[in-house]
């Protein structure tokens, strides 16, 4: 479904991501691991068609990103880091925007968007502002809505950043499910081990741009020699903290969580 | 179509469901309206120059729709981080037909409050020679909207964080209103000051207004319309290829 070819994204100086090469099947469920500034993110966005690679072969679904761009981004859906929801509209408003965005006929996209509220439990909740909603009602609503196009492939970029265990495990429930019924290839960055561990086929541990290991969490841990997957990533990655130079949107981050609630 | 059409209706409901908001923004208007209106009258009238109430209403209409039309483009900056845009741009559409909703939506929102200032002017006084003139207000004040809302675009998708907005308020929304000639007459001013008025491009929106409500013009309304007509293309230009170049 996804092939990367010696993938590399210069930004000035920093190689984000570095001569990286991996495969997804078709029906997977993939997870990216990495510690902060490993290079997930740009790796997704240059799949997601929101950057151009500085060298290297992409391939989704057998189109290339950078060249077919409208047709590449028919076949996914994503949920970014940051949110990306209408919050002074309603659920339901906000997946019908996506649909017209996504050229989805009217009667399907009414067909569909009901069906997928029904299906993450925001049903009750579809005239309700956005805003009213909880971090995990929210995360649900954006998975939602990435469905809504019937994609091939899903990106969840840090989905489970900032909710309660309840929703994490209420999500990933879903997204698993919905891989199994619907054979939509998943694929995942995380930087919670257990969630790795329960939901993804394959992991693929990313650090400083290259990919140190790729395989299931037993052949990580059996490669590793260890106990967890956990200290089987500690084991590729090292212990040293990482620390990343702030950006622009770091900083405007920061005064979202402040002004959060 | 379908596209910009839903992107503008989401602009115009978000905003006619931010009451509070509605009222806030009235707020400077009425003020300008009230205190300069009713404080500098008298020294206005002594001058020569009739009522200013006459003479500053289209300049406070104008105003409204400059602050309101630059804020949307604005707020650009902040929906590319934590909201809706990040959403519509990775959508299968061109991102013209994005920029086109989301400018012509503000446009429309800035509009409907300069109406309202427009309401206000006229509960206050403000008098305009014909009922004849008031639609041809109203395409002089579309065209304010549109310009100043490209505007805002160019500057929202060029700005890298917040910091950069009250830079932009303070070197760029408060010189174009002050030197629109929206609160004093156009003749007689010190060089540099008329030059400066002069590539204002409010200038031509606040005269174009005056000309067809009150019958005082500075520039003639054609010249006005021409030039209006003229930016409006260039900045609505200028916005899309800087929104097509907006990484996030």
């Amino acid at each position: 479904m996804i092939q990367v070819k010696n993938l590399s994204k210069q930004f000035g100086e920093l190689k984000a991501v570095d001569d990286i090469s991996f495969n997804v099947q078709r029906g997977e469920i993939f997870a990216f691991l990495g510690p902060n500034g490993a290079g997930k993110t740009t790796t997704i966005k240059m799949l997601t068609t929101l950057l151009r690679p500085t060298s290297g072969t992409l391939e989704l679904d057998g189109l290339d990103p950078t060249v077919n761009r409208d047709e590449v981004r028919k076949r996914f859906g994503v949920v970014f880091q940051d949110p990306s929801l209408d919050q002074d509209l309603t659920a339901w408003e906000n997946m019908e925007i996506h649909g017209v965005l996504y050229g989805v006929a009217r009667k399907e996209r009414h067909e569909r968007a009901t069906t997928l509220l029904q299906l993450f439990e925001l049903w009750d909740r579809r005239d309700a502002l956005v805003k009213t909603f909880s971090g995990g009602m929210r995360r649900r609503l954006e998975i939602a809505r990435g469905l809504l196009h019937t994609p091939k492939v899903l990106f969840l970029d840090e989905p489970t950043l900032g909710l309660d265990p309840q929703s994490r495990n209420q999500m990933w429930t879903h997204v698993k499910s919905l891989n199994e019924s619907d054979q939509v290839t998943v694929f995942l960055t995380t930087h919670y081990m257990d969630e790795a561990d329960r939901v993804a086929h394959r992991i693929a541990v990313i650090d400083h741009g290259h990919v140190v290991a790729i395989g299931s969490s037993r052949e990580l841990k059996e490669q590793t020699k260890t106990e967890s997957l956990e200290d089987a990533f500690l084991a590729l990655t090292g212990t040293s903290i990482r620390d990343e130079s702030a950006t622009a949107a770091d900083s405007m981050r920061q005064i979202a969580r402040m002004w959060r609630r | 179509m379908s596209v910009i059409y839903i992107l503008w209706l989401r602009e115009v409901k978000k905003y006619l469901r931010s009451r509070t908001q509605i009222i806030a923004s009235l707020g400077s208007p009425i003020m300008y309206l009230g205190v300069l209106g009713f404080g500098l009258g008298p020294v206005f009238a002594r001058a020569g120059e009739g009522s200013y109430l006459q003479f500053m209403a289209p300049g406070v209409i104008g105003m409204t729709i400059l602050f309101t039309s630059m804020f949307s483009g604005i707020a650009l900056l902040w929906d590319r981080q934590f909201g809706f845009l990040k959403e519509t741009l990775v959508a299968p559409v061109p991102r013209f037909f994005i920029m086109l909703g989301r400018t012509l939506g503000g446009a429309t929102v800035s509009i409907i409050q300069g109406s309202l200032i427009f309401v206000v002017c006229l509960i206050a006084g403000f008098r305009p020679n014909s009922i004849v003139a008031i639609p041809m207000a109203f395409l002089f004040m579309a065209l304010i909207a549109i310009v100043f809302a490209a505007l805002g675009t160019v500057i929202g998708s060029s700005l890298k964080d917040m910091q950069g907005f009250q830079l932009v308020m303070n070197f760029l929304v408060m010189p174009i209103f002050f030197l629109s000639g929206a609160l004093y007459p156009l003749k007689n001013l010190p060089k540099v000051l008329a030059l400066l008025t002069r590539i204002d491009p409010l200038t031509y929106g606040v005269d174009g207004v005056r000309t067809v409500l009150i019958g005082v013009s500075h520039f003639g309304s054609v010249e006005d319309l021409v030039v209006l007509l003229g930016v409006a293309i260039l900045l609505l230009t200028l916005g899309a290829w800087r929104f097509s170049k907006i990484e996030i």
